[in-house]
């Protein structure tokens, strides 16, 4: 019997253990199957942060390196520096590269560091049990912003793709989201180039992409990509955000 | 071989290409400057690569990647410099990643000042990171052994998969002093089956510290006391200078040790019967030095701190024998008469200074 569908070999046999409802697992798969795709599971090293993306260290096929709260893009530029031929990526949430890795997420896009970067932003620190982050919507309740976060005491949200796409190491940097059927298939796509932009050595990849947090929104599966559409699609601007003329002739 | 006169961060600089460093991280901060300088200058036309990183932070978690690599790597800094590294040397021990870390101490506490100081004693050997790790500190005292310590310092963080520090201070890193380039013999140092670099033909490798599972998280500190008791056993050094028949005893290392030799022969030259130990690894602590304190009937400890390497000797020493200690502070040096009369005001000994 023809096969039509299957776990892509860019992921290992562990099944996830993301909370019910959480996009992660979408996340996971599409970077699986673009590693095999593209056929360099045996020449990729990931970087996994701290917080649920952490656990992403073993679920990918190829080799991984777990660094500290938010030193994920430091670590893979060591990596990247001894290794140029190697693709190496980092998959981080918007805790890691918006707030405590934001030195970090600034200077590997302003030198060009031809790494990808892979930020899930779900508008909380999710592993710690859903507290403010940067990428907090105005408004939002959170554990430490029970009122809604009020943009008049601790400032707005972060639109870091958006940020890091004005420094000129960055290359392509894309906005995406996972809500939608066609969203993911978008998403993908994005994800694609992000590795072909390294390796063919052009600079610096980001892709950000809108994720879910039922545990932490304390909400439906069904009703977190409801809340994801209404309160952060109007947020955070979506789209191929740079895409230099290198990449463009890719 | 070549003798060079050179500052002691050139030293280290030059000892580090030679010892095959093929990457270095570093951030600029006085007074441990010259090191980046050096290798920005020269690792980039041996080969290798040098970034100056947006901080010490970034500096060390590149360290961290590269060694998962299994290059051999370096980062240097100074005091406050070196505390912003201490979360990455957690890491590096938990990850059992060997990266050569140099500490050109200056004084402090906070930004301090620029002088020779010992008071990164204590961030040094006790784990100035979280949660309880041990890291070879190695401490040289002139230029020679910059060089030579900071090439052994490779092997070491290669045989034991562990981060290694050289504790240097100011007056070391700035003085000028002949070196001769001298070539280690090739060590025999176990392969590093444990890298990363893209999984092709083998199975999938991963380095990282963390344990969610307290199961696993007590095997995996076992290991590491295991690992620590067998550095322990196997790498404490010291200089013994005319210890062997002492009835008194200085205990310095670095800057003091060597100011200490001099107080020893002018003290010997009076006719008292003084020795010097002068701790090499600081980590382990060298307490085989003092197995045999037979005939000594007291200990001076000299630092460039408020008392902290102090302590060691006293653990080492057991209440055998009565320990006292002299210091200075904020980046002066004792002079050798001063410590000679420190000598003669503690034991009750008339020397002439």
């Amino acid at each position: 019997m023809q096969r039509v569908f299957g776990r892509p070999k860019g992921l290992t046999e562990l099944p996830f253990h993301y909370c019910p409802g959480c996009t992660h697992g979408v996340i996971h798969r599409l970077i699986g199957e673009v590693l095999e795709e593209l056929d360099i599971i045996g020449d990729t090293i990931g970087v996994a942060p701290v917080g649920c993306a952490g656990f992403s260290l073993d679920f990918f096929a190829c080799d991984f390196v777990g660094a500290a709260h938010g030193r994920a893009q430091a670590v893979a530029t060591g990596i990247k520096r001894a290794l140029p031929d190697k693709v190496v990526f980092t998959y981080q949430g918007d805790g890691d590269i918006a707030a405590i890795g934001t030195a970090h997420a600034i200077h590997v896009a302003a030198r060009g560091e031809k790494i990808t970067s892979i930020m899930v932003n779900n508008a909380v620190f999710g592993m710690t049990g859903g507290q403010m982050a940067p990428t907090t919507i105005g408004g939002q309740i959170t554990t430490t912003s029970p009122y809604g976060r009020d943009c008049a005491l601790v400032g707005t949200p972060i639109d870091m793709p958006k940020t890091v796409a004005t420094l000129n190491g960055a290359v392509y940097v894309a906005a995406c989201s996972v809500d939608t059927p066609k969203n993911i298939i978008q998403t993908k796509k994005c994800l694609k180039k992000a590795f072909q932009v390294q390796q063919a050595g052009l600079g610096y990849a980001l892709v950000s992409i809108l994720s879910t947090c039922p545990t932490n929104w304390g909400l439906s599966p069904a009703d977190s990509l409801k809340w994801l559409q209404e309160n952060m699609l109007p947020v955070y601007e979506m789209g191929e955000l740079k895409v230099t003329e290198e990449v463009k002739a890719l | 071989m070549s003798k060079e006169l050179m500052k002691g961060n050139e030293a280290i600089g030059e000892a580090a290409i030679r010892a095959g460093c093929k990457l270095f991280f570093g951030y600029p901060i006085t007074p441990s400057t010259e090191i980046v300088e050096y290798l920005s200058k020269h690792l980039p036309k041996a080969g290798g690569t040098v970034l100056q990183g947006e901080d010490e932070v970034a500096s060390i978690n590149m360290c961290y990647g590269a060694a998962t690599t299994g290059a051999r790597v370096m980062t240097a800094s100074s005091s406050p410099g070196f505390s912003l590294k201490q979360e990455g040397m957690s890491y590096l021990a938990a990850a059992e990643l060997p990266v050569v870390v140099v500490n050109v101490n200056r004084t402090g506490p906070g930004l301090g000042g620029l002088g020779p100081s010992q008071s990164d004693y204590f961030q040094c050997t006790k784990g100035g990171g979280h949660g309880g790790y041990r890291q070879i500190v190695l401490a040289p005292s002139k230029g020679q052994e910059l060089y030579d310590f900071t090439m052994e310092a490779f092997d070491l963080a290669d045989k034991y998969r562990t981060p290694v520090v050289i504790l240097s201070d100011g007056f070391l890193g700035q003085m000028m002093e002949p070196v001769e380039l001298k070539k280690r013999p090739k060590a025999e140092l176990p392969a590093k089956d444990w890298a990363v670099g893209g999984c092709k033909g083998r199975a999938k490798r991963k380095v990282a510290s963390y344990s969610l599972t307290n199961e696993i998280g007590e095997v995996n500190n076992l290991h590491w006391e295991a690992k620590f008791a067998e550095m322990k056993d196997s790498l404490q050094r010291w200089e013994s200078f005319h210890a062997e028949d002492a009835e008194y005893l200085i205990v310095g290392y670095g800057t003091c040790g060597r100011i200490a030799k001099s107080v020893v022969l002018k003290a010997r030259k009076q006719g008292f019967k003084v020795g010097l130990i002068r701790p090499i690894t600081l980590w382990p602590f060298p307490e085989e030095a003092f197995a045999n304190l037979d005939g000594v009937k007291g200990i001076l400890t000299v630092e460039l701190n408020f008392g902290q390497m102090v302590e060691d000797v006293k653990l080492a020493v057991e209440c055998r024998t009565p320990v006292y200690f002299h210091n200075r502070l904020g980046g002066m040096l004792p002079s050798e008469n001063e410590i000679l009369r420190k000598l003669g005001q503690v034991f009750d000994l008339a020397v002439e200074v």
